[in-house]
């Protein structure tokens, strides 16, 4: 899919970061024309991940998340978020609902949000190494006059 | 995030305003538990009328609610839910549990 547009985001893994990813996200696919509730998926899909780097990846430390934004073919937002922390020794199993190791404060929800909110998800992670989290979303187009 | 509370009798109605995300759980948890434990509520509400946002870190903050309210012997619910701190609680098919009714 041709590249339209693209934006990338670096920041350390504090909790603060967490509003200020999602807004810029927002920000970034507002030139989509998202409507409000894709809008708010989007900004959720964000905050999932973010939070899973900042919760999961760096556990201890504060490290770096690396947050990419891409606009494909004219009507796809695609976002990469990247960490260079722990990484998942199961895939498989961080995917499945209400599986945490985030104890009582984690609602293990995370991936599953992520994936019913947008239109694919792909994980690709090494212990020690990291983690990608790749998302699309096609959004609709508004209809002139709705 | 704003947290605020107000009791009437043994009813205890929180209000929750803004972002509810994973920055802003833990106070939120502290504050409830605080409300909880020093109030002893029979029926406790959780007002998310002025929410802006939430995440799968609101679903932790009202699933923990709904278990010290059961511990306490006393009623939960959420009310007043906007529209897409509802997807994420739809999600998690978390009103099988807690009684939660949207925002009108």
């Amino acid at each position: 899919m041709k590249e339209d547009n693209r934006m990338e985001l670096r920041f350390p893994s504090r909790s603060a970061n967490e509003g200020f990813a999602r807004g810029a996200v927002a920000c970034f696919a507002a030139q989509l024309d998202p409507t409000l509730a894709e809008l708010g998926d989007i900004k959720t899909a964000v905050s999932e991940a973010v939070t899973n780097c900042i919760v999961h990846a760096y556990p201890d430390v504060i490290g770096e998340v690396i947050l990419r934004a891409r606009i494909l073919g004219g009507d796809t937002l695609e976002l990469t978020v990247r960490d260079r922390g722990v990484g998942i020794g199961d895939v498989a199993k961080a995917r499945e609902p209400m599986f945490t190791t985030g104890g009582e404060e984690r609602s293990g929800m995370g991936f599953t949000i992520m994936e019913s909110f947008m239109d694919s998800l792909r994980v690709r992670s090494r212990v020690g190494r990291g983690t990608v989290v790749v998302m699309r979303r096609k959004i609709a187009r508004k209809t002139a006059g709705k | 995030m704003t947290i605020t509370s107000k009791a009437d009798g043994r009813k205890l109605r929180i209000f929750l305003s803004g972002e509810l995300d994973h920055h802003a759980a833990r106070e939120a948890v502290t504050y409830i538990e605080d409300k909880l434990e020093t109030q002893l509520p029979r029926d406790c509400v959780l007002d998310m009328t002025g929410l802006s946002f939430m995440d799968s870190s609101g679903i932790a903050v009202v699933l923990k609610t709904y278990r010290r309210m059961k511990e306490l012997d006393g009623r939960f619910w959420v009310e007043n839910v906007p529209p897409q701190p509802m997807r994420v609680l739809d999600a998690s098919g978390i009103g099988r549990l807690v009684g939660i009714s949207v925002k009108s």
